[in-house]
């Protein structure tokens, strides 16, 4: 019975990784896709602690510019740590980060590196919609530009049409740009908050789990603006559903805990090839379900 | 931030998406020195701010510890008062009074300051709202009208004694307390609330075993800070406990009390009488400190234990 269980899960995991991959080289067409050699985020030796004790540790990857890069793994294993670490959101929260941290050819946590100028290069999509509960649609959407010196009301305008429309939103909220965010549902929220940070032009999207508080259906919608944002941007995608991860990422990094109870890194590839034919048996019993 | 005109139909061509990129980019990058800037300033405002706000309280404490260390000779504390110019002086007899004072008004207070704040949390409506904004308005009421309050209803009929002033402390603090509880309560999240009741559970019941005991914490803190102002009131007591020289443990009787005992020494001429308010200003102090930090370990405590 379980085996049995097992083996269909792995089947349509299957099924759904082949689903993906098809629609998506038709939706990028081959001129557009990136060579796999260029990275717009690359991790040397990263480790998170906090107040002392290691969350994540060691962790080697290369983000593929313009990419689905997919952080999966259970709970506590340092998938957000990680991602937290790349737009520098741990100098708040206390966290200690150390190794080495690229964006193109800027040093991340070099000492003469600002944050704010590291964070407006990178957004990030949190767990849960978080627009400005005080703010309209519009305020909300070009609030990042506001917050990086953009006055040009003709800019403005257009930056957050522009934005609403990469998050396909634009049809739903163009007559009504004034009205108060929260006004919007759980999905559409979502979106705005996309928006928002699209509408900074970052070259890095981070994305936290961006579904976990939204319906399928919502769900949906969101998977499908992932694709399409990837044509413009590179996308690091945690996620505890792997379904989603098949669905919609390029590259997979799997994240579990090692002995120690701190979490590592412990495969990374292309999404077919982690799901596929993972090298790491303890991958391979991750994503059959066997652990985790 | 608002009122940006918003020029959806304009005739004017949007820009295209690579050169809206390549200035938005820009201008992030060429505005953050100003920006940063800007930050600076607000920081270095804001501590200097909180340095402006520490000024006061630290002269007020290092004036206090300056003048009323002297006066903290052996015997202070529990020697009764002697006359002007006999050495042995001391504020026992006021430290009792207070201990006891504040004792029995906390003995009053925190039981129906609980039972108040439960009805507002519990049976929101038109009283409950009545009760609240009384609430709210006593809290702001002077003390010197809480204690002339309390000398026309209890020493008019009674005499003065320390339970005229337990009951105008109580008088004092139950608006607080009331308050504070309310907020407790309330931060106590409704699926609380509604995992005590869809257990079956009579809504007293849910309320002892799962609201009060998830607001404990600032219950307590609440309920103790509340003290701490008390203890420190001069005004409700000058009408009320009227003042002795000896040991008294019994509060029908008039007593003494630390703030009296510093009111009343403090508008003498003698040196010796101002020395002694100083060193009971001292005392005082020392003692309110020590509560408002017994709240915060109470609290945490708690908070260790519940959470």
């Amino acid at each position: 019975m379980k085996a049995d269980m097992t083996a269909t899960l792995a089947a349509s995991l299957a099924d759904e990784i082949h689903h993906g991959h098809a629609a998506e080289a038709q939706s990028r067409g081959s001129s557009t896709a990136p060579s796999p050699s260029s990275s717009a985020v690359t991790l040397d030796d990263v480790s998170v602690s906090f107040g002392g004790k290691v969350a994540v540790r060691n962790a080697t990857l290369d983000l593929a510019t313009k990419r689905v890069t997919a952080l999966v793994g259970p709970s506590g294993c340092g998938k957000t740590s990680i991602l937290r670490a790349i737009n520098r959101l741990h100098d708040h929260t206390g966290g200690t980060v150390t190794g080495t941290i690229r964006l193109g050819d800027l040093d991340v946590y070099a000492s003469d590196t600002q944050p704010e100028l590291v964070r407006s290069r990178v957004g990030m999509v949190f767990q849960r919609p978080n627009p400005f509960p005080t703010m309209s649609i519009f305020d909300n959407v070009v609030s990042g530009l506001r917050f990086n010196g953009v006055r040009s009301k003709s800019l403005l305008a257009d930056a957050g049409e522009a934005a609403l429309r990469q998050a396909a939103l634009w049809d739903i909220v163009k007559d009504r740009l004034r009205d108060p965010a929260i006004k919007l549902s759980g999905g559409q929220q979502q979106r705005l908050c996309i928006a928002r940070a699209l509408a900074v032009e970052p070259e890095v999207l981070l994305m936290d789990e961006p579904c976990s508080a939204l319906d399928p259906i919502a769900t949906a919608k969101i998977e499908a603006l992932i694709t399409e944002l990837s044509a413009h941007v590179t996308v690091v995608l945690v996620t505890h559903n792997m379904f989603q991860a098949a669905r919609v990422s390029d590259e997979t990094a799997v994240f579990l805990l090692g002995e120690d109870r701190v979490g590592e890194l412990v495969e990374v590839g292309p999404t077919t090839e982690v799901f596929g034919s993972p090298t790491d048996e303890r991958t391979q019993a991750y994503v059959t379900g066997h652990i985790g | 931030m608002t009122g940006v005109p918003i020029a959806i139909e304009s005739s004017r061509p949007p820009l295209a998406a690579v050169v809206r990129r390549d200035l938005v980019r820009e201008t992030a990058r060429r505005s953050l020195a100003r920006r940063r800037l800007a930050g600076r300033v607000a920081t270095s405002l804001c501590t200097v701010a909180l340095c402006v706000s520490l000024v006061p309280l630290v002269a007020l404490i290092a004036y206090v510890v300056s003048r009323g260390l002297p006066a903290l000779s052996g015997g202070f504390l529990v020697h009764t008062p002697t006359p002007e110019g006999i050495p042995g002086n001391g504020i026992g007899n006021a430290i009792v009074g207070t201990l006891v004072i504040v004792g029995l008004a906390m003995a009053m207070a925190v039981p129906v300051g609980l039972a108040a704040s439960l009805f507002v949390v519990e049976r929101p409506g038109r009283l409950s709202g009545v009760l609240r904004f009384v609430a709210n308005v006593l809290t702001g009421a002077p003390s010197i009208a809480i204690g002339v309050f309390a000398y026309a209803v209890f020493v008019v009929n009674f005499g003065y004694s320390g339970l005229a002033g337990s009951f105008a402390l109580a008088v004092l603090m139950l608006p607080i307390m009331v308050r504070v509880n309310e907020e407790a309560m309330l931060t106590v999240p409704d699926d609380l609330w509604e995992a005590g009741l869809a257990l079956g559970s009579p809504r007293a019941r849910v309320v002892r075993s799962v609201v009060i005991r998830s607001a404990l914490p600032g219950i307590v803190t609440g309920n103790l800070l509340a003290m701490a102002r008390a203890i420190g009131e001069t005004a409700p007591l000058i009408f009320t406990i009227f003042g002795s020289q000896f040991f008294v443990f019994r509060p029908t009787s008039p007593m003494s009390a630390m703030p009296l005992t510093i009111y009343s020494n403090a508008t003498q001429a003698y040196p010796d009488a101002q020395q002694t308010a100083w060193g009971t200003a001292l005392v005082l102090m020392v003692l309110v400190v020590i509560l408002s930090i017994a709240a915060r370990m109470v609290a945490a405590h708690l908070n260790r234990k519940t959470r």
